[in-house]
């Protein structure tokens, strides 16, 4: 049982968003790195419980980034990652990396893909579904349950308005979302083990990005509250009808 | 040449996300002296030539019963055989649940670049160039598409539904559909409530409800508001409402016209799902809350007593 989790770096929650070089570029001044919330919490940790049920279960975990990255990479492994793999490229678009992480795949020979529902910064949930059709493999997205047995996943994920339980035999892509497994927070003895797992550095192979970032902006402030007293509810459902037309 | 929009259907009804989508695509279409087509896979019970309504001028109907049942897969290879025969060089999704997982799909097999979360319509004057949200909401970037065919997903709830077409030529398009490799085995729907993401209004609380056991008014209101429900991180995390219903960075982000958050302090993270809604009414009884900073509309007072007058003024607007 080969599963391959794939980790990207992304800016803390509580990060300032600013922009420098007239508005193209991301300001990393002062910003605080962390593992992608959907990848660790839910794909890592649910990894990792699998491999909890069976030892012989192995898991890899996929970068594309430069060398900054190393840091949120060994906290994977302290967290219960095997191995890591680092494809040294910046990321330009989504199917930039999603190409790097398909080869990688094809290469490990994986029976199983997890990657988050989507990063906290490009919102892009695209990874997922571009690596499982450079693949050729069925995606499971927005998975809020997984369970294994032998080689089919039961799979419960989230659908508009409900969710949808089926049933895939491995290989299979799978996107995790809330519900998958709980936080945890890497302890001494995972952090002194990461220090001398593998985290091995491969060149990427050629790929043109499709799209590329012309610029960024920050939405308009908002004009300042209205308060409204709360003896006077009926005034404010008369505002938000007549005022702001929202029913 | 057309643009081309993939009809989003629930049991054979069509997503209100599609109508946008369809609007969005006409408008699109026209910017780029075209003509708006759609695609509709497996059983449609609506009277799909209606939908001309929405802008689109054909609609192309793959009406196989393996299609009934949603596989990013299966759907992709139809999608790119209907793409490549009416030659589209734009396919447009919403940025759903479904959308969400066939559009990468379609985007890696074509080759066509992709924007997922779309805000706006492309500009188109000076190559192809598309608004989205990014950073949770906290931003957005202009996302540039370098290749001839281009795959959009569409924010919900981020363009207008426009009418005013007239009725669009239904063409059957037959294929040959292998069935996917996902088997569904069971569909539980919540009936009868508004998928969140898809809502117009949303009410939603957080941990100054105190418990479970106070979310009747809470339903009340949204009940008479016609509204989805929403909560806090910390109000998933503690079971005392589903985690479908959690909302923010880490939960799921929406952009309804109205939001009403209740006894929730507005921190960072729960902000950067919710700031895309259109007009943000607070309830707190603490004047200090951040939420209120990111409010237009807000009521400093206790949850317990302004939420029932809420309701019943509420009623009182619409029995009128
Ligand atoms: C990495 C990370 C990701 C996160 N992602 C999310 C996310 O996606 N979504 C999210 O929501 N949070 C998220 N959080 C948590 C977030 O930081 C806050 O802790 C959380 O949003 C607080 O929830 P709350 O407002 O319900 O509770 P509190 O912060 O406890 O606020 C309760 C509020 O209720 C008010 N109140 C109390 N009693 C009453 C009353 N009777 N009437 C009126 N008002 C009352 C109080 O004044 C207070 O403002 C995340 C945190 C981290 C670190």
């Amino acid at each position: 049982m080969k599963i391959l989790v794939c980790i990207s770096k992304t800016p803390d929650t509580t990060a300032k968003i600013a922009f420098t070089d007239n508005s193209t570029k991301f300001d990393t001044n002062g910003v605080q790195w962390i593992i992608n919330p959907y990848d660790e919490w839910y794909a890592l940790v649910r990894a990792i419980e699998l491999k909890e049920k069976d030892s012989s279960a192995v898991i890899h975990l996929v970068n594309v980034g430069s060398a900054d990255a190393e840091p949120i990479i060994r906290k994977a492994l302290a967290l219960g990652g095997d191995e890591a793999i680092r494809v040294n490229a910046d990321s330009h678009d989504s199917f930039f990396v999603a190409s790097q992480i398909a080869e990688v795949a094809k290469q490990g020979n994986y029976d199983l893909v997890f990657t988050g529902k989507e990063t906290i910064d490009y919102n892009g949930s695209s990874i997922g579904g571009m690596v499982a059709e450079l693949l050729d493999l069925p995606y499971v997205s927005l998975a809020t349950k997984f369970e294994l047995s032998e080689t089919k996943a039961t799979i419960t994920r989230e659908i508009e308005g409900g969710e949808e339980n089926c049933e895939v035999e491995l290989p299979v892509v799978v996107s995790a979302q809330k519900g998958m497994a709980e936080q945890r927070i890497p302890n001494m003895r995972g952090i002194m083990a990461a220090r001398t797992k593998p985290l091995k550095v491969v060149e990427p192979t050629s790929v043109t990005p499709l799209t590329n970032v012309s610029g960024f902006g920050l939405p308009p402030a908002k004009a300042g509250v209205k308060l409204v007293s709360p003896d006077n509810v009926e005034e404010l459902v008369r505002l938000l009808h007549e005022e702001a037309k929202a029913f | 040449m057309s643009v081309l929009i993939f009809i989003d259907t629930n049991e054979g009804h069509v997503k209100k996300a599609s109508l946008e989508v369809m609007s969005y695509g006409a408008k699109l279409a026209d910017q780029l002296g075209t003509v708006a087509e759609g695609v509709a896979l497996g059983t449609v019970t609506e009277d799909l030539s209606a939908l001309g309504k929405y802008g689109v001028k054909k609609i192309h109907h793959v009406n196989n019963d393996v299609l009934n049942h949603f596989d990013a897969q299966v759907y992709t290879k139809v999608i790119a055989q209907v793409a490549e025969k009416t030659g589209a060089a734009v396919v447009i999704f919403s940025n759903n649940v479904d959308g969400k997982a066939i559009a990468p799909r379609l985007s890696a097999r074509l080759k066509a670049g992709l924007v997922s979360g779309a805000v706006a319509l492309p500009d188109t004057a000076n190559g192809f160039t598309v608004k989205k949200n990014v950073f949770s909401g906290k931003a957005f970037a202009n996302i540039t598409i370098n290749t001839a065919i281009k795959v959009i997903a569409l924010s919900p709830n981020a363009y207008q539904v426009k009418t005013g077409g007239g009725s669009a030529e239904v063409v059957p398009f037959t294929t040959n559909v292998e069935p996917g490799k996902i088997k569904v085995t069971n569909v539980t729907k919540a009936s009868g409530e508004v998928p969140l993401t898809e809502a117009e209004i949303v009410v939603s609380a957080g941990r100054g409800m105190k418990g479970p056991e106070n979310w009747g008014m809470i339903e009340d209101l949204a009940h008479a508001l016609h509204a989805a429900l929403a909560c806090s991180r910390p109000v998933a995390d503690a079971h005392w409402r589903p985690h479908n219903e959690h909302v923010g960075q880490t939960g799921i982000a929406i952009a309804p016209n109205l939001y009403i958050a209740i006894g929730i302090s507005g921190a960072i993270q729960h902000l950067a799902g919710v700031n895309r809604s259109k007009v943000i009414v607070v309830i707190n009884k603490d004047p200090e809350a951040p939420f209120f900073k990111a409010a237009d509309y807000g009521i400093v007072g206790d949850a317990f007593e302004v939420v029932p007058k809420f309701t019943e003024a509420v009623k009182k607007l619409k029995g009128s």
